[in-house]
């Protein structure tokens, strides 16, 4: 076993551990972790087939923001009700055969992507790259030729991603905030009021 | 060098964990979030896989543009998680059927 | 010349819409003044035109004005053709009309109705004018259409009578009946003629005379001017009152008096007669129409006339004669007399006319009740009316010298002169039909004029003649009833060139007449020599049975009535017509559609289609519904196995 594969199933095998923790374990906190060590484990797979520049993004990216914003939510809302239950308590004839399903799914990929149907096995194995190449500068050549237009596209989705979502979760002007004019301008008749009673109703 | 199908077979397995992610969890929705990103990795992880053996750098810009779209995804689907939250009061999958018919 | 046609027709229209309008702005005297004037107008320039046409000979005036349509190479035109025949026949009809429209003044007096009825009358005036001065069938039918629907708008004039409504409805669905056969001619025309215009059809006939058609009854061969013809006829047999299609009339007598006279016996119902007078050049290629129109006509005027000897109602009793002196039409136009028949048209609308609105002055000085058991010696309150009720009486049976006579005499010399098979059955029904005619007619004056006062007290004190408007136009319509038949005897009928002969034809063969002028030596002549006929003596004897029963020996006629009880009960159930129509086709028709409701709608297109698709979506949504879930989970299981489905076939199956 060469060091590169060793590496490879190395990482594989995290990547499939977290991925199963990440649908079975209880807490959302712990499950949050647990895709993040999917996805480091995933980069590390990427770097393997010199994707530095993408296993960067996806570390940066993805674990630095979108998880984190995640975790940020799992944290801010209030998960008791939701989380005290194991998906043991569920167990229905209907899990069963979203487990069979799930086994059906990946017999078929099996069957799918092995050699019968693409001659994949045939694809030779390419060199690796000399140490002056550079994936970046590689990626954005194409980027900001071929793809400009899909590049602004995407700028412009994420751009209504963030209009919505701020528009989504955005609440109004409820905080408690000071206001200094109706301080200064207030008077004495706003604060107290005096009210007559008469002395027989004096309890 | 590890042959293809390796890399093909661990984004499958990725791939159908989600799968299987989102059709047994019934706690809530953000687990559902969760393996959808999942199964985006896997799909991503293909690409990258046959960009690299085939040679094409058009495979790692599709795995950009869909991080892009996953990322943009993941931000409005949070918004509308929060608001859901916000509204309800609980984010319990078993208990959204108000499309039920 | 077009201008004053046009001005004819659109004198009386425009008077109609404008009170039709405007009358309750108006008022009523301004309503009567314009009405009269329009159709004033109209009478005094259908004067001049019969002048022109008919004394000075101008030629046939034959033009279409505006062509409103053209497909397929057929044009749809308003146009004129005016002849003599038009130009009789727009004479009566605005003479007539503005005799009415001055009656009218007084009878219809304090109703509320006054401006609805002027705008309706002077309507029904262009109507006629239109059906009788139209060159083309299209227009024809448009003017057939318009009297129908002014009819029963004015049967219908007393719209909050249950008897009214139920009379006009009558009358507008036995004239659907008719009108079908006559829409069905006009397609048979425009099929075999390719032409909607007069002339070019009757072009076309005799090209047409040996050609047959095979309808699909019996799959027999028939000829195809026959099936024109008859069909036609059917329309005529509609408008014009004809057995079976009789049974509207009388009960249009519940329309008010100056209708029952214009609408109901001088003009309207004359327009089936008209349109198989102006049909001649088709007609005459059809030996078996013209036998059929013999057989139709025979019977309605015998028959019809029987039933009104029974009758009470005073308006009834005319309306019989109407329809009986409208079988003599036909069977004159049946024997190709139709010179005779359009002049016992012309002379009957005087003496129809002068009869209803004698009719209605004596309803009128009865406070509007019409039975003639209630009445009596009314000669001695009203004697104007009753000489114009005598005259026109005279005239209707027949009496020599009367313009009755003349046209009618002329109808029963032609019927015995005719060659044609039912010709003999044409000419002993209006024989005979001459002394039932003198029966009903001198017992509805002898009841009414003269006898015992059998009135109430309180209307007795206030019997009188009606005001000037009432009885004027009994007068001025007097003295053609009288008279006109033997000024026109010999132009119209026998002299070389008769008045109508530019607008008739007749094959030699069948023409009756030219047969007969030979024996014609002037009017007098004419009248002297039926003194001697057997028409003569059935008319007086008609009289003197009348005189015996009602005036000297009052208690026969009861005597008679329990005698031959079940002669009585058919006359007075009218042959049972209305009993057959109400059994088999009111009741009929209403089982059919009760039918078709239940069964056909309710059951198959309610119930099946419409209900029944709808509760079979409900049925399958109710299944369907258990699939929609409502999980998310759920769904994205249902994704993954369609993927499954399309990978398995795309792997191991294909």
């Amino acid at each position: 076993m060469t060091g590169q594969a060793l590496i490879f199933y190395t990482f594989a095998a995290v990547a499939i551990f977290s991925a199963l923790m990440v649908i079975t374990v209880q807490n959302a906190v712990r499950a949050v972790l647990f895709l993040v060590l999917a996805f480091v484990a995933t980069a590390g797979v990427w770097l393997l087939m010199e994707a530095e520049f993408l296993a960067i993004i996806l570390v940066l990216v993805y674990v630095g923001a979108v998880m984190v914003l995640f975790l940020f939510v799992v944290m801010m809302l209030d998960f008791t009700g939701a989380t005290q239950k194991g998906p043991l308590r569920y167990l229905r004839p209907s899990m069963l055969l979203g487990v069979g399903l799930a086994l059906g799914v990946v017999f078929l990929l099996f069957t799918v992507i092995g050699p019968k149907q693409f001659t994949i096995m045939d694809y030779p194995s390419p060199a690796a790259r000399g140490a002056d190449y550079n994936d970046v500068a590689h990626l954005g050549m194409v980027m900001y030729t071929d793809y400009v237009l899909a590049f602004i596209a995407a700028g412009c989705l994420l751009l209504v991603a963030m209009v919505a979502a701020i528009s989504l979760a955005y609440r109004g002007h409820r905080a408690k905030r000071q206001r200094p004019s109706d301080q200064v301008k207030v008077k004495a008749s706003d604060r107290i009021r005096l009210v007559k009673m008469s002395p027989g109703s004096r309890g | 060098m590890v042959p293809l199908s390796h890399f093909l077979l661990l984004g499958a397995v990725l791939f159908s964990l989600g799968v299987a992610g989102i059709v047994l969890n019934r706690r809530n929705i953000i687990v559902l979030l969760m393996c959808v990103e999942l199964m985006l990795l896997a799909v991503n992880t293909n690409f990258i896989a046959f960009s690299r053996y085939l040679d094409d750098v058009a495979g790692q810009i599709f795995v950009f543009f869909i991080l892009t779209v996953a990322a943009a995804e993941a931000a409005i689907g949070l918004a509308i998680l929060v608001l859901l939250f916000r509204n309800r009061g609980t984010i319990d999958v078993a208990v959204m059927d108000e499309l039920k018919g | 010349m077009p201008g004053v046609y046009l001005t004819i027709v659109l004198a009386p229209l425009i008077a109609a819409i404008v009170i039709g309008l405007l009358g309750h702005i108006i008022g009523r005297t301004a309503s009567h003044w314009l009405a009269i004037l329009g159709v004033g107008l109209a009478c005094v320039l259908s004067f001049w035109v019969f002048k022109y046409h008919v004394i000075d000979g101008a030629p046939i005036y034959d033009a279409p004005l505006y062509i409103w349509g053209e497909v397929a190479g057929i044009t749809f035109q308003v146009g004129f053709l005016v002849d003599t025949l038009t130009a009789l026949m727009i004479m009566v009809v605005t003479f007539v009309s503005l005799m009415v429209h001055i009656y009218t003044v007084g009878y219809m007096q304090g109703d509320p109705g006054y401006q609805r009825f002027f705008c309706y009358i002077a309507l029904f005036t262009f109507s006629m004018l239109m059906l009788v001065m139209s060159n083309n069938f299209l227009q024809l039918f448009f003017g057939w259409e318009a009297v129908g629907v002014v009819s029963y708008l004015l049967i219908g004039f007393w719209f909050k009578k249950d008897t009214a409504v139920f009379a006009n409805l009558k009358a507008f669905i036995v004239n659907r009946v008719g009108d079908f056969g006559f829409i069905l001619g006009l397609a048979a025309i425009l099929a075999y003629c390719g032409s909607f215009t007069y002339s070019e059809v009757f072009a076309n006939v005799p090209a047409l005379a040996d050609s047959g058609m095979t309808l699909p009854i019996a799959g027999v061969e028939w000829s195809v001017i026959t099936v024109i013809c008859i069909l036609l006829f059917i329309g005529a047999m509609g408008k014009s009152a004809q057995v079976p299609l009789h049974v509207w009339l009388p009960d249009s007598m519940e329309g008010p008096t100056p209708i029952s006279a214009l609408i109901h016996a001088a003009t309207m119902v004359t327009a089936g007669v008209f349109m198989v007078a102006r049909m001649s050049p088709i007609f005459e290629y059809s030996d078996m129409a013209l036998n059929f129109v013999i057989i139709i006509g025979g019977v309605t005027a015998l028959f019809m006339g029987l039933v009104g000897i029974v009758q009470n109602d005073i308006k009834r009793i005319i309306a019989y004669s109407t329809l009986s002196q409208l079988g003599y039409m036909m069977v004159a136009v049946g024997i190709s007399a139709y010179a005779a028949g359009i002049f016992h048209l012309f002379t009957h609308a005087f003496f129809k006319a002068l009869l209803f609105l004698g009719a209605g002055s004596v309803i009128i000085a009865m406070h509007h009740d019409q039975d003639i058991r209630n009445m009596g010696n009314l000669r001695k309150y009203m004697p104007i009316t009753y000489v114009c009720m005598l005259i026109g009486s005279l005239a209707l049976i027949g009496f020599p010298f009367f313009s009755g006579y003349y046209s009618k005499d002329a109808i029963i010399e032609a019927a015995h002169a005719s060659t044609a098979w039912a010709a003999p059955f044409g000419y002993w029904t209006v024989l005979l039909g001459v002394l039932v005619t003198s029966l009903y007619t001198f017992r509805l004056l002898f009841v009414v004029f003269h006898g015992k006062e059998r009135m109430r007290d309180e209307l007795r004190r206030d019997l009188r003649e009606p005001r000037a408007v009432v009885w004027v136009p009994l007068i001025l319509l007097a003295i053609p009833s009288a008279i006109v038949g033997g000024f026109f005897i010999g132009p119209m009928l026998f002299d070389s060139h008769t008045i109508l002969g530019q607008s008739l034809f007749v094959l030699p063969k069948n023409d009756v007449l030219f047969q007969l002028a030979p024996h014609y030596h002037g009017a007098i002549e004419f009248a002297i020599h039926g003194l001697t006929g057997l028409p003569f003596w059935f008319g007086v004897a008609g009289i003197v049975i009348t005189w015996l029963f009602y005036v000297r020996y009052p208690a026969v006629p009861a005597k008679i009535q329990s005698h031959m009880k079940w002669i009585y009960h058919v006359l007075i159930n009218k042959y049972g017509f209305d009993e057959f129509n109400q059994a088999v086709f009111a009741r009929g028709g209403r089982g059919l559609g009760y039918a078709l409701w239940q069964f056909g709608d309710v059951k198959i297109i309610d119930g099946a289609l419409v209900n029944g698709s709808a509760h079979f979506v409900g049925r399958c949504a109710l299944i369907l519904r258990r699939l929609q879930s409502g999980y998310l989970y759920h769904y994205a299981l249902m994704m993954l196995l369609g993927l499954l489905v399309f990978l398995l076939w795309f792997t191991l199956l294909r």
